[in-house]
């Protein structure tokens, strides 16, 4: 443990260094980061390491004594290949993209619809739409469970999009409605001299300039759908056949009491693979995501 | 393997949605030329708005209201059950230790992340390596639950007291010279310990929106608290923290809503046992296991009731805000 708790020192100390005076009145400060992003990544990096060590020594040593022994790759082989995660990462993908390209599409219209052009009602809609944002999903499963079993749609994609859809449209019309309501009128005014219908200047003008709000959305709703587990436990029922990464990850903690465990470090790197490097590649949208989610 | 006509279908989704978006607002427009100005102006709108309007009707509004009534009839929605339901939520045990949980839940989760989130935000902004201090706390908000789950699993393992310990927690524990803790089967430590994975899981995203506020807070107040003599604790008391107070209270609310549907960590990491029930786990199993549609409804009505407030202050935050 001293090694783990010394190592990340290392990372600190070139900051302190080159700083132009070394201030003391810094290290509880450096001290406290330290520890709070040890904190946060050394489970992580645990589960990472673990995740290339063979079945007998993740159940008789800890992952910080890996050097001890040996290191290997089977892990993601046996559950890529023989633990249906190779299905079950193709579904994940399944869902998620038609999901979110739907709920973009869909949400960006009214979105509009709602920024730029003025009615009656609209107050109340857009109101409505944020209720909507902070109400608890298990109101809604109910119902929507029985019309499901009635329609023939459990355990279908096409009605694991459609929910998507439906629970995820609120955040997509309230984060674009603000975006496309911050835009000058000038642009539109010189679309409407220029004779251009509604549907053009909604996407020759305000869809070209909203590349970056439509991203944010299109991610997080990407992150948000894909990690998700109980909407897909619901309405895809128990089928390996269809289950995605969430699903097939609580599967094996389910059905793994004690052998096994070697298998579940690795489901849940390849569960977590496609998130992380959304997350890395495209972090500067993933934020604005979350500061749109929180209602600023 | 994934089926070829699953692989078309998703395709066919992808594509066919926004086109079919696309061909309904091309008539909506045919339309608008024929019709008298007067009356496209009202109606327009809200053909604009239709094809938003029907899935968050059919999967939103509807059913909020058709749960209520399913509330009040029987297991199967056969027969009235009157208030048999809601006897049940006000009886059972089951639904007392949820009930308590969720509230350990809120209290905790928004604290718990809002402490870290305030922690972060203002630590960083004070040093160089900002971003990778940053990035390393927000991370987590972008994996799922249920692969937290598992990466905390690995940390709470627990083996009796003269094996070697597997579990990180539990090896810094027996190092010090104590004795390990089975976390999530102690009654005493478990929901403490799901709690934790929700707050390691939720920091990130407090970071993100306190931090954007922190650094919108201006610069002048700063030197203007600097030059009447404060030090750092007191210009982050009475100058940082009241300007940040708004953006506190709404990433509050929306961190007490995810408390209210905490259900992926318990449902992995304990399904409930030992007393770590929470509503959203107990109505899974209600819905499921038991297949009693009515409790289950009534379940939700019990949990919309709770976050109610939250919805409405929400709603009144954005009226204020609409043009």
């Amino acid at each position: 443990m001293t090694q783990l708790l010394t190592r990340p020192d290392t990372t600190v100390r070139p900051a302190t260094v080159t700083a132009k005076r070394v201030r003391p009145h810094r290290i509880p400060t450096h001290l406290t980061l330290l520890l709070v992003c040890g904190v946060w990544t050394v489970p992580v990096l645990g589960l990472l390491v673990s995740s290339f060590r063979p079945a007998y020594d993740i159940s008789t040593t800890g992952w910080w004594r890996a050097g001890e022994g040996t290191l290997t790759t089977g892990n993601y082989r046996d559950v890529l290949a023989t633990g249906g995660f190779g299905t079950a990462l193709a579904n994940s993908l399944l869902i998620t993209v038609p999901a979110v390209a739907a709920m973009v599409a869909v949400g960006s219209v009214a979105a509009f619809a709602l920024a730029r052009m003025s009615f009656a009602g609209r107050r109340a809609v857009t109101v409505a739409m944020v209720a909507l944002l902070a109400l608890p999903l298990q109101m809604t499963l109910v119902p929507v469970l029985r019309l499901y079993n009635a329609a023939g749609l459990t355990g279908t994609f096409a009605g694991i999009w459609l929910v998507h859809l439906g629970f995820g449209l609120p955040f997509a019309v309230y984060l674009l409605r603000t975006f496309f309501a911050a835009l000058p009128d000038e642009l539109f005014e010189a679309a409407a001299l220029d004779g251009a219908s509604t549907l053009t200047a909604f996407l020759r003008v305000a869809v070209p300039v909203s590349g970056p709000a439509i991203a944010s959305v299109a991610i997080f709703q990407f992150i948000w759908v894909w990690n998700d587990l109980l909407i897909a436990l619901i309405f895809l029922g128990g089928d390996p056949g269809v289950a995605p990464l969430t699903v097939a990850v609580s599967n094996l903690v389910s059905a793994t009491t004690g052998q096994g465990w070697q298998l579940l470090t690795a489901a849940a790197f390849v569960a977590m693979a496609v998130p992380m490097v959304i997350f890395f590649a495209l972090q500067r949208y993933f934020v604005r995501g979350l500061l749109a989610g929180s209602g600023k | 393997m994934v089926p070829t006509t699953r692989l078309l279908a998703a395709l066919a989704f992808t594509v066919g949605v926004p086109l079919l978006v696309l061909g309904w607002l091309w008539l909506v427009g045919r339309l608008e030329a024929v019709l008298p100005e007067r009356l496209h102006r009202r109606l327009v709108p809200w053909l604009w708005l239709a094809p938003a309007l029907v899935p968050v009707g059919v999967f939103l509004a509807w059913p909020l209201a058709n749960t209520v009534w399913l509330s009040l009839r029987d297991a199967g929605s056969g027969a009235w059950a009157g208030l048999d339901n809601y006897h049940y939520l006000a009886t059972s045990g089951e639904v007392h230790t949820a009930l308590r949980n969720n509230l350990l839940w809120l209290v905790l989760l928004t604290g718990g992340c809002l402490a870290v989130g305030l922690l972060v935000a203002v630590l960083t902004d004070r040093v160089r390596y900002e971003a990778v201090a940053k990035a390393a706390v927000v991370l987590p908000t972008a994996i799922p639950f249920v692969a937290g789950a598992v990466i905390w699993r690995f940390m709470y393992q627990y083996r009796p007291p003269g094996l070697p310990q597997t579990g990180t927690l539990n090896a810094v524990l027996t190092a010090a010279g104590a004795a390990p803790v089975a976390w999530l089967v102690d009654t005493r430590t478990n929901n403490a310990a799901l709690i934790a994975v929700g707050v390691w899981m939720s920091a990130g995203f407090a970071t993100v929106i306190l931090s954007a506020a922190l650094k919108a807070v201006p610069a002048e107040l700063h030197e203007a608290a600097r030059i009447d003599g404060a030090g750092p604790w007191q210009a982050f008391r009475h100058v940082t923290l009241p300007e940040l107070r708004p953006t506190i209270a709404v990433t509050a609310t929306l961190l007490a809503v995810s408390a209210f549907k905490a259900f992926d960590i318990v449902y992995v990491m304990t399904n409930g046992n030992y007393r770590t029930d929470v509503i959203a786990n107990l109505m899974y199993r209600q819905l499921f296991v038991d297949q009693d549609y009515g409790r289950a409804s009534a379940i939700a009505v019990l949990l919309t009731l709770l976050a109610a407030p939250i919805l409405v202050l929400n709603a009144r935050a954005t009226r204020g805000s609409t043009r």
